[in-house]
């Protein structure tokens, strides 16, 4: 088996199992404490979440709207009542602030999905790939509200894998399967990371909303990279490290500055090296890696 | 059509039979050819009411598959109502017990066990011991007493839903058998009071109209009857005369709005009870307007006065009966004319519409129908009245208005008495299934009456108690005291129809000292509460005939086979007849009357008698030759019905009374239903009346021949408040009642998914600012709460029935949410019927 | 300079048609996607929305599926539509023939309803118009017949209003009356409890939606009898009193009966015979 069809070997021998995917079971726990929390209403009686990810309601006070739907309505000419405006905007203030993609990550069940995918495409050694842009998201981005304006319908939501899936968990799926089916089959089978890091417009929504976010991912010991690729190999959006990683000579900072960049800290679970941590988008001055390496607020503990 | 091997056998044996006899059996040999694929249609009188709608059953390969509405028949023709085109159902629950079930732990009887399939034999057994223990003492309490001060400890709670023979038999096995007079009918519940007004008015019971006074009468009046959800096929030819007569007129009164008001001409809504101010104000008013008809009055009609302040019918001890001066008093006095009139001068216009909260425009319109000479007026009634403290006065202050006016007895000017039930006239007032009833209006007080019974049943002289029994509610009480100690519920659901269930039902049937069997079709809430339950056949399952509320005697023939091993009423009873020796029911003073009698079985002197077992087995047929089967006929050796039947038409025709003729029993299963008293083979339509009743002699007129006089009462009777009126705890009236789509406590109709899709649960009728008030949304659980227990169901402020403000309505057929918790068993002291449309509670968010 | 230019117009071409790759997948996918849209436009027939539903058009733009309603439902009446449901993916409706709507009187789902999608200006659960209810089988309708069934108005929340009982003579039993329900527009609701309360096998009465349930008068036509009633008199003044040529005994209203008999006019005979006979035939003319 080749490093790279287990990325983090090392890391693991160095660090211990649980060091090495802390994050990844943080967010896994996450997700599944999310969905938890939607599902404890109709399985347990326990109403403290309403509704699903498009829009909630929460101990039957806080409402919580997808911003992106917010905006596919807005879009066919339709302006929601105070209550999904409210709801839109708190999330939107949560997302400015922690990083759009963050959803992807942290929330959004297809993740699970195409992350399994992902693994399992490794695992069995698939190299297949059909060459798509990653700005594909951003067409259909377009499109997406495009079609919106057109039909004055949320055309999206017949489809959308995300809202399928989150809602079909809670309130049935039913023929949903099929379409998580078709993502889970196309990444593992097509396209490497092809949904999420290709495709799907709510990511690409998600990622202009994250653009300036605060909360980076930071390559704060970048000196002491040793070139193993694991962080690459795990990463859901590769192409955002080399820049933060490799950039010091082209005058760049360790901030891991894409949008792109879902914060979900595989990088940091699987360096042998301790190179990344969370930190914040502030002191991204090439040198700043040294200099910043043990002020950041969110390092990894030793 | 199927033919049973015991069928095929039997008929070839006839048909042979005729043949070496030289007679052909019509249809024998059609009917052995026909087509296994045809269904095969006989008449039979609806399950549910006392309309008595006719429906034909279509039987294929033993199984009820199809009914129609009898387009043949003179009720219905053809239509049904929405339980009526679900007949075919009621038989098919997936629930329908088929086997007898005994209480047991460890293979051995125990009051608290579980309920175990048992043999009917093992049934039977350990029923005839519990019941002989207690005949056993009744004997020794008995010892030396004349018949007159007879004593029992057991008793039945029958029905007006048995067929004519069941209600025969087992009036004749508990008043003959066990000299008991313990027995009472359903129909306690339901038409004790239109008997006691009929007795005391007219002293014959029934009523004198029939269904034809619907096209006759120029307006009718509804005292306290929704007919338009509880007759259904009657409320349909009453809107027919309204819609096609000119000038007909519809006058509802009810303590709330239900849906005869969507007809209603005048329609108005009273205080409950004061329907007894109402109705004395339209005789008040006749008088003063002298609008009376005095050539009526002077020839047939007497003026009465009743006790007044009689109690409640309450237990004894319960201060409302302590306080009553006449508790339970109801013997006439003569008054005059002159009297009578001051008594009912109270009752004007003004103090009538404020006590009664109707305005005054309304009742002065129905005043003046009722004083109108030139309009014909048929007044009816049901729960409204009968359910009623003052029940049996009701019905008689009804009549005092047609007999004021002598709008009587004719086309069109008629009190009529509907009937709930479907044979609660042909059975259990006919048949005199009641603790103080014999057949054909005698009374088991009145020695004569005895001694006819004991003379057509070819018994010793004293064999009958004389004493009146204990009544419906009466049981219950005594069951909780532990003084009647065998009980025997059949063909009702008396846990969940008696009032009050909490305090005095319930107690009753799980009395440690007590043994209850019931006899139902399917578990209901009064089986769940018995030590035995056996497994009962139901309507076409048996050959039956039933009496509807005209008059109208109609049979059917046994259609299919019941399930499993249950047997029909008819034949539980004479089948348990056969448990209990002569010597262990009957004194030796008796016994040495008729000394032929020793050593025999009760079947023996009472069924197998050589008169109820007179006609053998023969074969059922009819005009088409299809055969049907006899279960009763087959186990027991000789035609049961018949016998039973024929012995039960000689209280018509040889005792003292007249005027309660049936025909003979073949022509029953000839005709779709007749009305009695059928002489020379005539029907009557209006009894009294001279050209309609053969017993009104020329020249006559009109004659109340029930009475010795041959003059009908007029019975002044005051208002007097409820039992029980709201307060400031319980603050609000109910009523109960039943809804279109059920029948009863629902133990059929509930079964049927159709009619329970279309009324799932009880809900709980009430006024939106009542509702509001209380903080109650519409669907909303809310808890109904009396003194003596509580319900929960879902609130109703929309739909068929509006109640004012400050009474609710609940429907009692929901086995899972039993209003008659919530009930008070308060009846009325003369007919014991209790009034369930009255007492107080109060609804609160749960 | 001069050399790099080919490898940049090489880069060039390839962005190029790496875009037009992509806008053509995306457009194609677009294109389907709108497609299939526009047909799931169509609710099908026997699906309703909720109260306070907007038009389905402008309802499928409003509404973003996130089921608030349906947990707000008291009765489990609503239900988000999945793939499999002909009804647009993720947006609530209800089938009256398994749980209708209650019309609970606070409407908990349009309260729930965080866009207004449902219409929070319903408030008065009566004014809402989730369907039309429609006998469509009148051959096999029970009281259509004369039975005594009317299943579907006992249960009706707005009896007497949404539906009523239109009586008449039963020609075939001549002695009963029929009782034909009748649905009322300006009354019905909608929420399905006739057309599941029917006792048919399969229900005579069908809650449709409007644009199936309802005809259209057309343009150049008014009902006389309700312009004459919403202006409050004729919208021609009315006529001058009419004067007509009679015999004797009788006379003509306009308006109203027509020819009139007055009393006793109608025929040359009393009522009661006797009074003919004992008139005596020296009075006769």
């Amino acid at each position: 088996m080749t490093g790279l069809q287990q990325p983090g070997i090392a890391a693991t021998t160095e660090r211990g199992w649980f060091a090495r995917h802390k994050w990844l079971l943080a967010r896994r726990f996450s997700q599944f404490a999310i969905l938890g929390l939607f599902l404890l209403g109709p399985w347990l009686g326990i109403w403290m979440v309403k509704g699903n990810l498009t829009s909630s309601r929460t101990l039957d006070v806080l409402p919580l709207t997808d911003p992106f739907i917010f905006l596919q309505s807005l879009a066919t000419g339709y302006l929601p009542e105070l209550t999904a405006i409210i709801g839109a905007l708190l999330v939107v203030a949560f997302y400015l602030l922690v990083g759009g993609r963050v959803f992807c990550a942290w929330v959004c069940p297809v993740n699970i999905v195409t992350d399994t995918a992902h693994w399992s495409r490794r695992r069995l050694g698939i190299n297949a790939a059909s060459r798509l842009s990653p700005n594909a998201r951003y067409w259909l981005l377009g499109a997406v509200l495009l079609l919106a304006l057109i039909t004055g319908s949320l055309a999206w939501e017949l489809v959308n894998p995300v809202s399928v899936l989150h809602r079909g968990l809670i309130f049935g799926m039913g023929f949903g399967w099929l379409i998580i089916l078709a993502i889970f089959l196309f990444d593992l089978l097509v396209s490497r990371r092809g949904w999420c890091g290709h495709l799907c417009p709510m990511g690409a929504f998600y990622s202009a909303l994250g653009t300036h976010s605060l909360v980076r991912v930071r390559a704060d010991r970048r000196e002491h990279c040793n070139d193993c690729m694991d962080c690459y190999a795990v990463c859901p959006e590769p192409q955002v490290i080399r820049l933060a990683l490799k950039g010091e000579q082209q005058g760049k900072g360790p901030v891991i500055s894409s949008a792109h960049c879902t914060n979900c800290g595989r990088c940091i679970d699987v360096c042998s090296k301790e190179v990344f941590t969370f930190g914040s988008r502030f002191h991204n001055r090439p040198d700043a890696s040294r200099q910043h390496q043990h002020s950041s607020g969110m390092e990894v503990p030793q | 059509m199927k033919l049973t091997r015991r069928d095929f056998i039997k008929s070839n044996a006839i048909a042979a039979t005729a043949t070496a006899a030289g007679i052909t059996i019509p249809g024998v040999g059609g009917a052995l050819a026909a087509s296994k694929d045809v269904i095969r249609w006989d008449k039979a009188p609806c399950r549910f009411c006392g309309t008595g709608c006719s429906v034909l059953v279509g039987t294929k390969e033993g199984r009820v598959v199809a009914t129609q509405g009898d387009p043949d028949a003179p009720v219905n023709r053809g239509l049904n109502c929405i339980k009526g085109y679900f007949l075919s159902k009621i038989m098919y629950g997936k629930d329908r017990l088929t086997q007898p079930l005994l209480r047991k732990t460890n293979g051995k009887y125990d009051k608290n066990g579980e309920f175990t399939p048992v043999s009917w034999d093992e049934a039977f057994d350990v029923m005839a011991e519990k019941f002989k223990a207690a005949l056993k003492n009744d004997m020794e309490a008995n010892r030396g007493k004349p018949a007159d001060e007879v004593v029992s400890t057991v008793g039945m709670f029958g029905s007006g839903q048995w067929t004519v023979f069941e209600g025969y038999a087992a009036l004749k096995l508990y008043k003959a058998g066990f000299r008991s007079n313990h027995i009472d009918p359903n129909a306690r519940h339901c038409m004790a009071s239109a008997v006691g007004g009929f007795m005391r008015a007219f002293g014959a019971d029934e009523p004198m109209g029939c269904y034809d006074d619907l096209e006759h009468a120029d307006a009718f009046v509804l005292w306290g009857s929704n007919m338009s959800e509880m007759h259904p096929i009657l409320w349909s030819r009453l809107t027919d005369t309204r819609l096609t007569k000119p000038g007909c007129e519809v006058h509802v009164l009810s303590t709330f709005e239900h849906r005869c008001f969507d007809l209603g001409d005048n329609n108005m809504v009273f205080v409950p009870q004061t329907d007894l101010a109402i109705l004395n104000y339209i005789a008040n008013y006749i008088i003063q307007k002298k609008a009376y008809n005095q050539a009526f009055i002077d020839k047939h009609v007497n003026f009465t006065a009743t006790p007044t302040d009689i109690g409640y019918g309450l237990r004894p001890e319960h201060p409302l009966e302590q306080k009553a001066a006449n508790a339970g008093g109801g013997k006439l006095s003569a008054i005059s004319f002159e009297e009578y009139a001051k008594s009912v001068e109270p009752y004007t216009l003004e103090y009538t519409s404020k006590l009664s909260g109707v305005p005054e425009a309304n009742l002065e319109r129905l005043a003046k129908l009722y004083a109108d000479p030139a309009r014909k007026v048929t007044s009816f009634w049901t729960m409204g009245f009968n359910q009623h403290t003052r029940g049996v006065w009701a019905n008689g202050l009804v009549y005092n208005i047609h007999l004021l006016m002598g709008k009587i007895s004719e086309p069109g000017n008629s009190p009529f008495s509907l009937t709930g039930q479907p044979s609660a006239c042909g059975t259990a007032r006919e048949v005199g299934t009641f603790s103080h009833r014999l057949p054909a209006d005698y009374v088991v007080n009145k020695k004569p009456h005895r001694d006819l019974a004991e003379k057509i049943w070819k018994l010793p002289e004293g064999t009958v108690p004389g004493k009146v029994g204990y009544h419906a509610v009466l049981q219950n009480r005594m069951l909780k005291d532990g003084k009647l100690n065998a009980y025997w519920v059949m063909c009702n659901n008396n846990m969940q129809a008696a009032a009050n269930m909490n305090e005095e039902t319930y107690p009753g049937y799980r009395n440690p000292a007590n043994f209850i069997v019931v006899s139902d079709p399917y578990p209901t809430v009064t089986a769940m509460a018995a030590d035995l339950i056996l497994p009962t056949a139901m309507w076409t399952e048996k050959e039956g005939a039933y009496g509807n509320a005209e008059r109208r005697t109609q049979f059917w023939r046994q259609q299919v086979k019941a399930p499993g091993e249950s047997r029909s009423d008819l034949w539980q009873l004479v089948e348990f007849s056969k448990r209990f020796k002569v010597e262990e029911v009957w004194p030796e003073d008796l016994l040495a009357k008729q000394p032929e009698s020793r050593g025999k079985t009760l079947y023996d002197v009472l069924f197998a008698n050589g008169q109820v077992d007179k006609f053998k087995m023969q074969l059922v047929t009819d005009d088409e030759g299809n055969i049907y089967g006899n279960q009763e006929m087959d186990d027991f050796g000789f035609y049961v019905q018949k016998g039973l039947f024929e012995e039960y038409r000689r209280f018509q025709l040889e005792g003292p009374k007249v005027g309660h003729e049936l025909a003979t029993f073949d022509t029953y299963h000839k005709v779709r239903g007749l009305r009695w008293p059928v002489i020379d083979g005539k029907e009557t339509l209006w009894r009294y009346r001279e050209g309609y009743d053969p017993y009104v002699k020329k020249g006559q007129e009109v004659a109340f021949y029930g009475n010795e006089d041959g003059r009908a009462n007029v019975i002044t009777a005051p208002y007097e408040p409820a039992a029980e009126s709201p307060d400031e705890e319980f603050d609000l009236w109910l009523s109960t009642g039943r809804v279109l789509e059920h029948w009863h406590s629902g133990s059929m109709t509930r079964r049927v998914p159709e009619l329970y899709r279309a009324f799932p649960d009880a809900v709980i009728f009430m006024h939106p600012d009542d509702a509001k008030e209380r903080g109650l949304r519409r669907g909303v659980p809310a808890r109904i709460v009396s003194r003596r227990g509580e319900m929960i169901a879902r609130v109703e402020t929309r739909g068929r029935n509006r109640p004012p403000r400050g009474l609710i309505f609940v429907p009692w057929f929901d086995a899972s949410r039993l209003i008659n918790k919530v009930t008070l068993d308060a009846t009325d002291p003369l007919s014991k019927e209790t009034d369930y449309k009255k007492c107080a509670v109060k609804v609160a968010k749960v | 300079m001069m050399g790099s230019k080919p490898q940049i117009s090489a880069a060039r071409r390839r962005f190029l048609v790496d875009m037009a790759r992509t806008a053509g997948g995306v457009a194609l996918f677009a294109g389907g996607l709108g497609l299939y849209a526009r047909q799931a436009h169509s609710l099908p027939s026997l699906a309703i929305r909720p109260p306070g539903a907007r038009d389905e058009e402008q309802f499928l733009g409003s509404c973003i599926r996130c089921g608030l309603c349906v947990r707000d439902c008291p009765f489990d009446t609503l239900s988000l539509a999945t793939l499999d449901d002909a009804v647009a993916l993720g947006t609530p409706y209800f089938t009256a023939r398994s749980i209708p709507c209650e019309m609970c009187d606070d409407i908990p789902c349009v309260k729930a309803c965080p866009t207004g999608a449902l219409n929070p200006e319903l408030t008065d659960i009566d004014a809402a118009r989730m369907g039309l209810a429609v006998l469509i089988d009148q051959e096999n309708c029970l009281n259509f017949q004369g039975l005594r069934c009317e299943v579907c108005y006992s249960v009706c929340p707005s009896i007497d209003k949404a539906i009523t009982l239109e009586r008449h003579h039963n020609p075939r039993s001549d002695k009963h009356a029929v009782f034909i329900p009748v649905v009322h527009s300006d009354h019905c609701t909608g929420c399905g409890k006739c057309e599941k309360a029917c006792v048919l096998e399969k229900a005579a009465i069908k809650i449709l939606p409007m644009y199936l349930a309802r005809g259209e008068l057309g343009q150049h036509y008014r009902w006389g009898w309700e312009e004459k009633q919403k202006a409050g008199r004729s919208l021609v003044t009315p006529d001058q009193q009419h004067q007509y040529n009679l015999p004797e005994g009788q006379r003509y209203d306009y308006a109203g009966e027509g020819l009139i008999y007055e009393q006793g006019g109608e025929l040359p005979f009393d009522a009661d015979p006797l009074e003919t006979l004992n008139r005596g035939l020296e009075q006769q003319r």
